[in-house]
Order: C-alpha cells, then sequence, then structure tokens
C-alpha cells in the first residue's frame, strides 16, 4: 500500500513535468501516451515476447551463477587451499564490469542468447560467491558442536546445520544476484541480442526517436524488477529466515 | 561411567605457553551427578569439552563407559551455556529430534520420542514453536531435551542456567533434579553457583585458577528433594565456599 503511494507521487511529478511544455512531448512523452503504448504492446503480444526472453536469458544467467557461486563459496569455506588459490582471481575479476566483457564474449560467441547469458552470469556470480563464503564462514560453531555430538558429520552435518545456517547471507546473495543480472541483462541486450528483449526494445527504439517505446519499455523493466524483488524474494525471506527469527523486520 | 586420569592442556599464546589443566583426575560412577565448580579460569568449561571430545588433552586419558575418547560420540549428549545452541531453522519438535534423525530413526518414530522428551521437560505444547518465540528457560530445557532424546548415558552440561534469572534457575534446578531422577544419567555439571552445585550434586569436584586443577571433592549426602534453606545445606555451601577461598589466601 505504502509502496503505491510513493510510485503515485512520483507518476504525478513526471506528469507535471511531461506537460509543462518544457520539453518536446516526443521526447517526454506523458504517461497516458506511454499507458497508450504499453497496452498496444501488451495486446499484440510483442512486450511479451520480449519479456519471455529477457527473462530467459536472466534466469538462465542467474541459475549457473547461482550454482558457480554456491559451490564455490562453500569450498572456499571449507579448504583453505581452495580460499587461497581462487580469492586473488575473484578480487581480480570482481572489479571489471560486466558488460566490459560484451565485445570480447561477441567476438567468441557471436551475437545472441550465449554471449548475453554469460554476462549476466557473470555480473551474478560474485555477490552468490562472496555472500555463500561469508554465510558458510558466519554459522554459529555452536551449532557445529552441537550437531557433531548429536553425530552429524559430512553431506548431513552440510545440509542439515551449514546450509540452513547460512541461509540470511545465501538469501541475500541471491537477491543481490537477481539485481545484477537484471541489470546486466538490459545493457547486454542492447550490445549483444539480435532481435529480441526488453533492453534491445530501447536501443532499438532509439533509432527511430520512440521515446514512449522506450518508456514503456523501461516501466516494464521496472515492473518486472519490482514484482521479483517484492514478491518472490520477499516470501522466501518471510517462510525462511524471518519466520526463523534469524534476521528481524525492523523496529517503527 | 566416567574416568578423567591425570589430564592435562596446554596451549599456545604470544605470551607462550599457558596450563589450563594441570593434571586433574576424578570419576564419575554411573547416574552419579558430579558438579565441578570454581572461578571463570579455572579450567571447568576446558575439562568438560575434554570430555565431550571437542578437544584432546596434552596429557592424561579420558574414559566414558571403558572407551577412552576420541572425539565427539552419541554415549554422551551436551548442553551449552548460550540460547543460541538451539537450531533457529528447526521447530522445538525438530531440535529434539535431530539427533534421532542422524541416528537414522524413521520419522514417525523420532517424532513419537521428541514429543516424550518434550513432556520430561514440560514443553509438550511448544512443540512446534521455533526458538526465537521460546524464553530464554524454555529454549534451555529445549536444549536438554534434545540432548537426552537419543538416549546418551552421559550428560554433559555447561552452566546451562548461568545466563537466567534467579527465579527461573531456581524453577530449571528443580525440573533438571527431576529429570535426572527419571532418566539415571551419568551428569557432569559445570558451574561457578555454589547453592546450585549443592542443590544437584552427589559430589562437587572444587577447582582453582592459574593453573587449572582440582582442589577438593566433596560429596553431597542430603536426601532429596533437598531444602535451600535448611542448615546441612548451608553448611555445605560454607565447606564449599571455604574450598574456593583457600586458594585466594595460599596466594
Amino acid at each position: 500500500m505504502r509502496a503505491l503511494i510513493s510510485i503515485a507521487l512520483f507518476a504525478v511529478l513526471y506528469e507535471a513535468v511531461a506537460r509543462s511544455g518544457w520539453f518536446a512531448p516526443a521526447l517526454v512523452p506523458t504517461l497516458p501516451a506511454i499507458a497508450a503504448r504499453l497496452y498496444d504492446m501488451l495486446a499484440d503480444g510483442s512486450m511479451a515476447n520480449h519479456a519471455m526472453n529477457t527473462l530467459y536469458r536472466v534466469f538462465a544467467g542467474l541459475a549457473l551463477a547461482a550454482v558457480f557461486g554456491l559451490v564455490l563459496g562453500f569450498l572456499m569455506a571449507r579448504y583453505r587451499a581452495v580460499e587461497r588459490f581462487f580469492m586473488p582471481l575473484v578480487s581480480a575479476f570482481m572489479p571489471i564490469p560486466s558488460l566490459a566483457w560484451a565485445p570480447i564474449f561477441i567476438l567468441w560467441f557471436g551475437l545472441g542468447n550465449v554471449a548475453t547469458i554469460l554476462i549476466v552470469f557473470y555480473a551474478a556470480s560474485f555477490p552468490m560467491l562472496l555472500n555463500t563464503w561469508t554465510g558458510a564462514r558466519a554459522v554459529n560453531p555452536l551449532w557445529l558442536r552441537a550437531a557433531g555430538s548429536m553425530g552429524a558429520s559430512g553431506p548431513a552435518l552440510f545440509w542439515k546445520v551449514v546450509v540452513p545456517g547460512a541461509s540470511p547471507f545465501i538469501i541475500t546473495g541471491l537477491r543481490l544476484a537477481f539485481q545484477r543480472a537484471w541489470i546486466a541483462v538490459v545493457g547486454a541486450e542492447m550490445l549483444a541480442a539480435s532481435d529480441f528483449g526488453l533492453g534491445w526494445v530501447i536501443f532499438d527504439a532509439k533509432e527511430f526517436l520512440n521515446a514512449d517505446i522506450m518508456l514503456s519499455s523501461l516501466v516494464m523493466i521496472g515492473a518486472i524488477g519490482f514484482i521479483f524483488e517484492r514478491v518472490v524474494f520477499g516470501t522466501l525471506e518471510k517462510t525462511t529466515v524471518l519466520r526463523w527469527g534469524m534476521v528481524r523486520t525492523a523496529k517503527a | 561411567m566416567i574416568e578423567v586420569r591425570d589430564v592435562s592442556l596446554e596451549y599456545d599464546t604470544p605470551q607462550g605457553k599457558v596450563r589450563a589443566v594441570e593434571r586433574a583426575g576424578f570419576s564419575a560412577r554411573e547416574s552419579e551427578f558430579v558438579c565441578l565448580i570454581g572461578p571463570s579460569g579455572c579450567g571447568k568449561t576446558t575439562l568438560l569439552n575434554m570430555i565431550a571430545g571437542f578437544f584432546a588433552p596434552t596429557e592424561g586419558e579420558i574414559r566414558v563407559n571403558g572407551a577412552a575418547v576420541s572425539g565427539q560420540g552419541l554415549d554422551r549428549g551436551i548442553v551449552f551455556q548460550d540460547f543460541a545452541q538451539l537450531f533457529p531453522w528447526r521447530t522445538a519438535l525438530g531440535n529434539v529430534a535431530f539427533g534421532l534423525e542422524m541416528k537414522g530413526v524413521a520419522k514417525e518414530e523420532r517424532e513419537r520420542i521428541a514429543r516424550e522428551q518434550l513432556r520430561l521437560v514440560k514443553l509438550e505444547k511448544f512443540a512446534d514453536s521455533y526458538p526465537h518465540h521460546l524464553s530464554g528457560g524454555m529454549q534451555q530445557r529445549v536444549a536438554i531435551a534434545r540432548a537426552l532424546a537419543y538416549n546418551p548415558r552421559v550428560l554433559l552440561m555447561d552452566e546451562p542456567f548461568a545466563a537466567l534469572d534467579a527465579l527461573t534457575r531456581d524453577e530449571m534446578q528443580r525440573l533438571l533434579a527431576e529429570v535426572w531422577r527419571e532418566t539415571k544419567k551419568t551428569v557432569i555439571y559445570v558451574t561457578h553457583n555454589v547453592a546450585e552445585a549443592v542443590y544437584l550434586a552427589d559430589r562437587v569436584i572444587v577447582m582453582t585458577p592459574h593453573p587449572g586443577r582440582i582442589r577438593a571433592e566433596v560429596p553431597i549426602r542430603l536426601s532429596r528433594p533437598r531444602d535451600p534453606l535448611s542448615v546441612e545445606f548451608l553448611e555445605h555451601q560454607k565447606e564449599l565456599l571455604r574450598h574456593l577461598t583457600q586458594k585466594e589466601e595460599a596466594r
């Protein structure tokens, strides 16, 4: 509800600017004009098509990043040698923006899904990796002792104590990874996608000065991101770490 | 039955070697309640942790039911002082059932046993609550039920009630005395509270620090349930206090 009020206030502000006459209507279209364009694109199914393409790339990249980040993160937390070997590589690769890889990936894999998904994967991997690594090291040693004295070891100890014990970090890692992935996919589509995707729509519309299409696509990108952040990750947190009291909601 | 023979523990610090425990030796019979008492730094918790198998002594030997201790084992249940020892992602029932789960007991059977254990500590109504919804005293009761559920012969307790308020602590001590009478476990109980030791123990091992040494063994032969206001109870407290302060004078 409060989210709606924030968004409505912002919309009013935008509309006032759009109608002020300071900018050309073609460049700053009014909300009804954007809404009409968005409706058309939704009605003819083209927006859904673009969105599905984008979502596919995000989730392919995110899934790869989650597997990579979880596996390597837990290994780094468990084995000193793995940590020693990979930490310098992580430090070296992490500061490189994922989009800086776009030209190279396009050169290697051509335009299309492979290059786009790799860019998403690159962007999402680091938050997943660092959070898993930290989460596994932050597991309360008392839980490990208690579990050990109850006969837990090996895979049982890992799955039933280390993983849930690290879950607040892992969920936050997943959340950050999704954010990074969602940002990266739009940029990647502008450079590396050939004909579908929300990012590609924006880039393509620029050629024809279609600000309403560009803004429609931006609305769509924002809406999907919002839904995932609030609904998917919000629910995930509510049913796990919040319910378990491992994280708390802020006091009023 | 537990035997601790000539156990010492040394560890390295930047200032050099520190002897945390110096040639400690005592034993506990089957179903005996033994308290280790002493001020902070006397090595009582360290000694308990070695019996639990968290680390090995530098010298000496510890045997539980005839077998030398090497690492953790299902023959010993352990309860810590910190409430955070429970798994927050499991309900009270799930926590208590954990050891049985590790043992491979079928789901229905382990839930039946876990419920029984929760009844023993009077928490059957809270079986489905998560630890963060339980008070400190309740969490410690779940921890006791959890340590008993897989039926170890020995229960090791490290100041389990030290972080509770005085009234709750009294209640917990009565409950523990009851649980012990029903389950007949051998208990090693670490505390720095003299009244607690006299209330619970068959025998009290008094330790003093720098280095951690066993100073005296005091049997408590009062009938149970014990009355903390009786003259004999106070006499025993005085005796323990005398042993605990002797060291200070000698220094």
